[in-house]
């Protein structure tokens, strides 16, 4: 599940810690030696939860920051694999539920919000800019009031409950320490996965477009058909993160893709910097955290002005997220151990 | 390399579980929860200052310990009430709660509660029937009764006294609305009213337009199940639409979550019939010095809403219970659950006491919206509907034949 193994048979003649960054080595270790040190409660609702919101802002941020296309219809797609879990495997809601085996259920629920992603995307991608921001949150809200409203495919306000995790190997993936390693081989895997495929011809391509799409066309190359399929893998990984996100629930219902959510996930990727992929889980932990605990430090009444005005100061202190501030220090920092030099 | 060994590391302290300390021996935590954002977050404010009633009236105490209260905030939709949920009984330790406030967020909470047998949960306010109804948890207690239980009474006084033989509903689209619909009806449509149309908007809505220009002309009257700014809304932009017909209010629809709001809304809701466990001119002593005591806490209403009662009637019972058990839940709280089943006691609106599905048989009150003398409106009382049951005093049965509540169940037209 670790980042090493990915690369390890990868590029066997060079150096493997230099090919894949000691950073990355010593998160691995961290990150899969956590539950030792972590109670059930940050183990799942924190851990799991930022590292599935993780994901969700990564397929944003893979969108956005790739393929500069700002779109605020992850939480939608994820959505629709969520209640595809939901409709085609079991639920005790009596509507519906197919009951299917969890092998079936998952790849079908990924497949179907990876074509309504391309979908979205074909129909968004010949906008640019805050039209394609317009365009994507339309198509959000209009799939939560369908939500909320249809009874025979969504049943409503109250949605789904009482939707399992499975259980195989004699291990229940709902339990915290097996759904974390779950959560964190995900996150890890679509880590990976955006990190190499921007470096791959077609993230390279797709960089291109974002930069200067009509000398892209007048090159010969189908910017259109790029980006759609950009869509496509963003939808594979806001799809499995719906997957997560409904084994995590334990229940789906229009709350959990209204528009506030596909706010959220923005500001996630915001937050925490559109420039590197690890970006958004940093953004997710920070937000997850924040949305967690503020009630404890000021109380009922106002921990929602706390969290509002903690992200305006992160984005006023550096507009790049938290990653930005992060660029912004180090050179400081690097030029302290300069001067501490004899 | 440097920049990402130093993120891995942060990453790493920051997710590390500060271990966290256990109550003291001296201290019991209580878990609340209520909406303290989202559309009924007025209704959650007064929630808490119910609640605040019950353990200023015991001073912060119970069986020599000190009450820490742990809040927890939802925003009406059930994936954040069980959240909330979660959060207070695995990451703070509750091992009592009492919540959640809406019909929807109650039934996951009572799902949840399956899940979590060594912890209690008292219900808020949520009224949805099948919270206690169908499929019980065996932790979950509602002390405070439901939204069917509610409209006893309504029905037969809306059709005989008021003499409406046909009545449009307007609701929310979510469980309570059905609920308390589905109490409105079962007496109505039983002493031969008619309902020919059933309006569902979703919480939230601001332009009910349509569903205005949908109810039909030659109704008697329109029963109204809306709450908080949902209720303002319909009701401002019906007297703007230039509609006249009779109200009916819903129980949270004539509240004084509703009733103080600023605006012209005085003279369609005077006169409006409405039920619910309280009545704000109710003489009882006992009520009298709960409205004293509820005024005490910050902000309160003229009057206490029904979020006010239910929070209070709900941690009184848990701190009634608490006592009776030396504050005592080491084991699981089963002796604790044992005292609450068999807690029987006088409310500031009468007596309350479970039945099997651990749900409250208690008083409800018939009441009609009048202007008070400093200009206030106010729930004059009407009558009082005494020791209602869940299955409205129908044998169980044949109230179960009746069906789950929905939006298409019951139906007379």
């Amino acid at each position: 599940m670790s980042l090493t193994t990915v690369a390890d048979g990868a590029v066997p003649q060079q150096n493997w810690l230099d090919k894949i960054g000691a950073g990355h080595v010593i998160l691995a270790v961290a990150l899969v030696l956590y539950p030792l040190v972590a109670s059930d409660f940050f183990l799942t609702q924190i851990a799991g939860y930022s590292m599935i919101f993780g994901v969700l802002a990564l397929s944003l941020m893979l969108l956005a920051g790739y393929g500069g296309m700002l779109s605020l219809a992850q939480i939608t797609v994820a959505g629709i694999a969520a209640y595809a879990v939901a409709i085609l495997g079991s639920n005790n809601s009596n509507v519906l539920g197919f009951g299917w085996p969890w092998w079936i259920v998952v790849p079908f629920a990924v497949a179907a919000a990876a074509v309504s992603s391309a979908l979205i995307g074909w129909i968004s991608v010949r906008t640019e800019g805050i039209y394609t921001l317009m365009i994507t949150l339309a198509i959000a809200t209009a799939t939560f009031y369908f939500a909320q409203q249809n009874y025979a495919i969504f049943n409503g306000h109250s949605g789904y409950a009482g939707i399992h995790a499975p259980v195989f190997w004699g291990i229940d993936w709902r339990d915290p320490k097996p759904f974390y390693y779950l959560c964190l081989g995900l996150a890890a895997l679509s880590y990976a996965a955006v990190l190499y495929g921007s470096r791959s011809t077609f993230g390279m391509t797709l960089q291109a477009i974002r930069d200067n799409p009509r000398r892209m066309r007048a090159l010969g190359y189908h910017v259109t058909a790029h980006k759609v399929f950009a869509w496509f893998l963003a939808g594979i990984l806001a799809g499995l993160a719906g997957v997560l996100l409904v084994w995590f629930n334990g229940r789906v219902s229009p709350g959990t893709i209204g528009v506030d959510v596909a706010i959220d996930i923005l500001i996630i990727a915001v937050i925490g910097g559109l420039r590197h992929p690890i970006g958004p889980f940093v953004g997710a932990i920070v937000v997850i955290l924040m949305q967690t605990f503020a009630i404890d430090i000021v109380g009922a009444e106002r921990f929602n002005t706390l969290i509002g005005l903690v992200f305006l100061a992160i984005v006023f202190i550096s507009p790049d997220g938290i990653l930005g501030l992060w660029g912004r220090i180090k050179p400081h920092l690097a030029q302290g151990s300069l001067r501490a030099g004899p | 390399m440097h920049r990402r060994t130093l993120l891995a590391l942060a990453l790493f302290t920051g997710l590390t579980a500060p271990s966290m300390a256990l109550a003291a021996d001296d201290t019991i935590k209580i878990g609340l929860l209520a909406t303290f954002e989202g559309p009924f977050t007025v209704l959650g404010e007064d929630g808490e200052r119910g609640a605040m009633t019950a353990v200023a009236e015991t001073n912060g105490t119970v069986a020599g310990k000190k009450i820490e209260i742990v809040k927890g905030s939802s925003d009406a939709s059930p994936d954040s009430a069980v959240r909330a949920a979660r959060k207070l009984v695995e990451q703070d330790g509750v091992k009592v709660l009492v919540g959640p406030l809406s019909g929807d967020e109650g039934l996951a909470v009572k799902d949840y509660a399956k899940t979590k047998p060594d912890v209690t949960f008292i219900n808020g306010t949520s009224a949805a029937q099948d919270t206690t109804l169908r499929n019980p948890a065996e932790n979950f207690f509602r002390f405070s009764t439901d939204g069917a239980q509610w409209m006893a009474g309504l029905g037969t006084y809306a059709f005989n006294d008021k003499g409406y033989k046909k009545v449009a509903t307007v609701a929310e689209d979510y469980s309570f609305p059905y609920t308390q619909v589905f109490g409105f009806m079962a007496e109505f449509c039983k002493a031969g009213g008619h309902v020919p149309s059933k309006s569902w908007v979703p919480i939230g809505n601001k332009d009910f337009s349509s569903v205005i220009a949908a109810i039909p002309e030659d109704v008697d009257a329109i029963y109204v199940a809306l709450g908080g700014a949902d209720a303002v809304n319909f009701l401002t932009q019906y007297q703007q639409a230039g509609g006249s017909a009779p109200l009916i209010g819903g129980s949270i629809t004539v509240d004084q979550t509703v009733l103080t709001s600023k605006g012209k809304l005085k003279d369609v809701l005077k006169g409006t019939p409405s039920a619910g466990p309280t009545a704000d001119t109710n003489d009882a002593p006992a009520w009298k010095a709960f409205v004293d005591a509820y005024k005490k806490q910050p902000g309160a209403f003229p009057s206490p809403s029904l979020f006010a009662h239910g929070y209070y009637v709900n941690m009184k019972a848990t701190l009634l219970a608490l006592d009776q058990v030396g504050g005592d839940v080491s084991d699981g709280g089963k002796k604790l659950r044992e005292a609450l089943s068999k807690l029987s006691f006088d409310t500031p609106t009468g007596k309350v006491s479970l039945d099997k599905n651990r749900n409250a048989v208690a008083d409800i009150f018939l009441t009609e919206v009048t202007e008070g003398s400093d200009g206030n409106l106010l729930n004059k009382l009407v009558k009082v509907v005494p020791q209602v049951n869940q299955t409205l005093g129908i044998p169980e049965d044949e109230f179960m034949k009746l069906g789950a509540v929905n939006r298409d169940n019951p139906s007379c037209p």
